[in-house]
């Protein structure tokens, strides 16, 4: 080649082209953002606190937030909730999709795990509550105090994570943040997902239509995990 | 679906349309035809089959030769000459980029060393949250591919410039004021993500402001090449500009695409990955295989095997390469036609990679001996060899049966290794081994600190690579069974992660050589080489040359 333009503008349209094929295409298809479920409803503004802190200590790096598809892994059965649809993440900017499962999926960590105590315990001795887990734990969302006063949360320990001399509390950053995982629950049923269309020939089904039944919300809410029974919750 | 469906078989058939009258015209004006011709472009009248490498001694030089059977060379001395004019006239923008980058690699490898201990001693350094895990990982991946990889590529780029168009660079200082913006976008943003200011997408975390620097920089590093490309005295664009050039395109259309507030949701975790992966595909690959292209033949002096293939292999990596990033997001909420285009195109990268693949192996295949003597060719040559194998190991974890296991593992995050590091930083160190004596006039004055180096980053890499890539995969297994509970997925992983954090330590250690090294020759120290002086020929002022040369004799 000889000319200098034709590779700027070929590189350019290229890239144009890939540009609106990957990314124009998909927007103009889904329009998340325009129609989100009546049973999701929008982040509080602590739970919007609490997902900046998530954004902030990069939680993202381990935990994903996007259930697949029987099909496709058994992340029902891990309790980790339906697949997710576009629509989940009305509200979502930015995204925590997640490409990393070095942890669970949290997507419905809120459903699977609702206990305030489990979380705050969780967050400042991960492996209190969860041996063998290779989470940091995040000291620094909590502090330790003589006294208690009204309307704080202290963190129950076992008795090894104790501090000697005084009480861990959480401080309102971790209680944000606990809030915001409460809040990841898109247990609601969903008709994005597909479904064994009852028009369809009989003769067409196949053996994968078991699996898109599967999806039935109905069944789905059966295969969410009993909560984690709360650790020390008695002091 | 369907309005989808529809564009695709549109573009389909406008695209084959549009080359097939790509190709009539290609051939019409003849853009093939005098191609091997322009192959030889980078070299100096007769200088073919003569051997170049900076970093090499007296004797080894002598047996390097040797692999030649030419027997006398009648080479343009005078051309020659000019050229050592032209390898200094970057002087001050290259070693801007390049000495930066060495800062960025040195605290990004720290930064590296850090996150991946952590994973396996997760009470390690957890008092204050500007070392948490979740922060110092990101902190080092902006450090190494923006700070170290990008500005590395660019030095190394700009220093291509005049070799590639036989003419002094003009321009420098635009691109020098580029790497000084570069570097306050750089240390703004680390400080930013380090602070707990990310934006939250991963490869984007710097807030938008910090970003502007780097587009800044990036389109300020642009303006010497295209003001050299006008004043240019060869006829032909060599393989490298045309990688150089589209690298530059490329780079700020991505990185303002990704930062316009457009997109939210699923759709921004759609251009987020075909962000991502455009950086290595449509940035680091271009600059990486710019390097490649004109180092292994340079070094050899055998002109490129087949040119005809380059051409191939560029408009391919073009139009594949730009369209694989939506398989990060296999088995997500996103449409099937979404992922399974970028499965496609994932999987037709193999052409312009086996062309590359052809061209860069064939080339040494007959110089083959020159990679145990010549320390620039073998990083070079093991960094080409490690972009065929990322990109075919790419291909393949794209495929739907594959990805369903090593998604969501550390093996990804092996692979993105064996791109960004195995191949692009391979070829960056041995560019730099390469450039860094034509700059400052001074040999490397230890050829043992270069093997030293070689060593420590070749086998710790293979400690870093293969136990994660094997680790990953026996995770991804482990996840997919339901019958194991999750942790097994975790624990399993450990020793692999251990083994990581040694072979990463080893690799850092190497950059420690490598950085002392880099020094030693900046400041002029260590012993002369026995190498023929003619670096110092028509460096700088004459009384310079002169004392130069008479210290040497």
């Amino acid at each position: 080649m000889t000319r200098a333009l034709g590779i700027i503008a070929g590189a350019a349209l290229i890239l144009l082209y890939a540009t609106m094929l990957l990314l124009i295409m998909p927007a103009i298809q889904l329009r998340t953002g325009e129609n989100p479920p009546a049973a999701l409803a929008p982040y509080t503004e602590a739970q919007a606190r609490g997902r900046q802190t998530y954004i902030a200590l990069g939680c993202v790096y381990c935990h994903s937030q996007q259930p697949r598809d029987a099909s496709l892994a058994p992340d029902m059965t891990r309790g980790w909730g339906r697949p997710s649809v576009p629509k989940d993440y009305s509200y979502d900017n930015p995204h925590l999709m997640g490409t990393m499962r070095t942890g669970p999926d949290l997507f419905n960590i809120g459903a699977r795990q609702p206990s305030v105590d489990w979380h705050l315990t969780h967050l400042y001795a991960p492996r209190s509550v969860s041996p063998g887990s290779n989470m940091p734990g995040y000291p620094f969302l909590f502090d330790v105090i003589d006294f208690v006063p009204e309307g704080v949360t202290a963190v129950n320990l076992p008795p090894e994570y104790r501090v000697r001399g005084g009480t861990v509390i959480a401080t309102p950053d971790a209680m944000d943040l606990v809030e915001y995982l409460l809040g990841l629950d898109h247990t609601y049923p969903t008709d994005d997902l597909p479904q064994a269309d009852p028009d369809d020939q009989p003769a067409a089904k196949s053996a994968d239509d078991d699996k898109v039944s599967v999806l039935d919300t109905d069944l789905l809410s059966g295969t969410l995990l009993p909560p984690v029974a709360k650790v020390g919750a008695t002091q | 679906m369907t309005p989808a469906i529809a564009f695709l078989l549109a573009m389909t058939f406008l695209i084959s349309i549009g080359g097939i009258f790509l190709m009539v015209w290609g051939l019409a004006n003849d853009q093939w035809g005098d191609g091997e011709e322009a192959a030889k472009v980078i070299f100096a009248e007769g200088e073919l089959g003569r051997e170049e490498d900076p970093a090499l001694t007296g004797v080894r030089r002598k047996g390097i030769q040797k692999e030649h059977e030419e027997g006398d060379l009648n080479i343009d001395e005078e051309e020659l000459a000019e050229r050592r004019v032209f390898d200094r006239s970057g002087r001050t923008p290259v070693l801007w980029w390049l000495s930066s980058s060495i800062v960025w690699l040195l605290l990004g490898s720290l930064f590296g060393v850090v996150a991946s201990i952590k994973l396996h001693v997760p009470d390690w350094l957890i008092q204050d949250a500007v070392l948490t895990f979740g922060r110092v990982r990101p902190a080092h991946l902006n450090v190494v591919a923006y700070g170290w990889a990008s500005m590395a590529g660019v030095g190394v780029g700009i220093w291509l410039v005049p070799r590639l168009f036989k003419t002094p660079l003009l321009g420098g200082q635009y691109a020098t004021l580029g790497a000084m913006l570069w570097n306050i976008g750089m240390f703004s943003g680390t400080v930013a993500v380090l602070g707990g200011m990310s934006e939250g997408l991963e490869w984007l975390e710097f807030p938008w402001f910090v970003d502007i620097f780097l587009v800044l920089g990036g389109a300020l590093a642009a303006v010497p090449l295209l003001m050299t490309i006008l004043r240019r005295r060869v006829h032909h664009l060599y393989v490298s500009a045309w990688y150089l050039i589209a690298a530059l395109v490329w780079f700020p259309m991505l990185l303002i695409t990704a930062k316009l507030p457009l997109f939210t949701g699923v759709e921004q975790a759609i251009m987020n990955w075909w962000f991502a992966h455009n950086v290595l595909g449509l940035w680091m690959s271009p600059l990486g295989l710019a390097a490649a292209y004109y180092f292994i033949p340079k070094i050899t002096g055998t002109p490129i095997y087949s040119y005809s293939l380059s051409l191939i292999g560029f408009w391919a990596l073009a139009l594949f390469y730009s369209q694989v990033g939506v398989h990060h997001l296999i088995g997500g909420p996103v449409p099937t036609w979404l992922t399974t285009l970028s499965i496609v195109t994932s999987v037709m990268m193999v052409i312009p990679v086996l062309a590359v693949a052809i061209n860069h192996h064939m080339t040494i295949y007959s110089r083959w001996r020159m990679v145990l003597s010549s320390p620039t060719l073998r990083f070079v040559v093991a960094g080409a060899m490690m972009y065929t194998f990322a990109s075919v190991q790419g291909s393949i974890e794209a495929l739907r049966s594959v990805n369903v296991i090593t998604h969501f593992t550390h093996y990804t995050v092996a692979h993105a290794h064996m791109g960004v590091y195995g191949f692009f930083s391979f070829i960056l160190f041995g560019s730099i081994y390469f450039i860094l004596p034509r700059l400052v006039a001074w040999e490397w004055p230890h050829i043992w600190a270069i093997e030293l180096h070689f060593w420590l980053v070749f086998l710790g890499f293979g400690i870093y690579f293969w136990p994660l890539s094997i680790g990953g995969w026996l995770q991804g297994t482990a996840m997919l069974d339901a019958t194991r509970p999750f942790m097994d997925s975790v624990l399993l992983t450990m020793p692999y992660l251990k083994a990581r954090s040694v072979g990463g330590s080893l690799m850092t250690l190497g950059h420690v050589v490598f950085a002392a090294h880099f020094i030693l020759v900046m400041r002029r120290m260590g012993p002369a080489s026995d190498a023929p002086p003619k670096l110092m020929q028509g460096f700088g002022k004459r009384k310079n040359v002169e004392v130069a040369n008479g210290a040497k004799s």
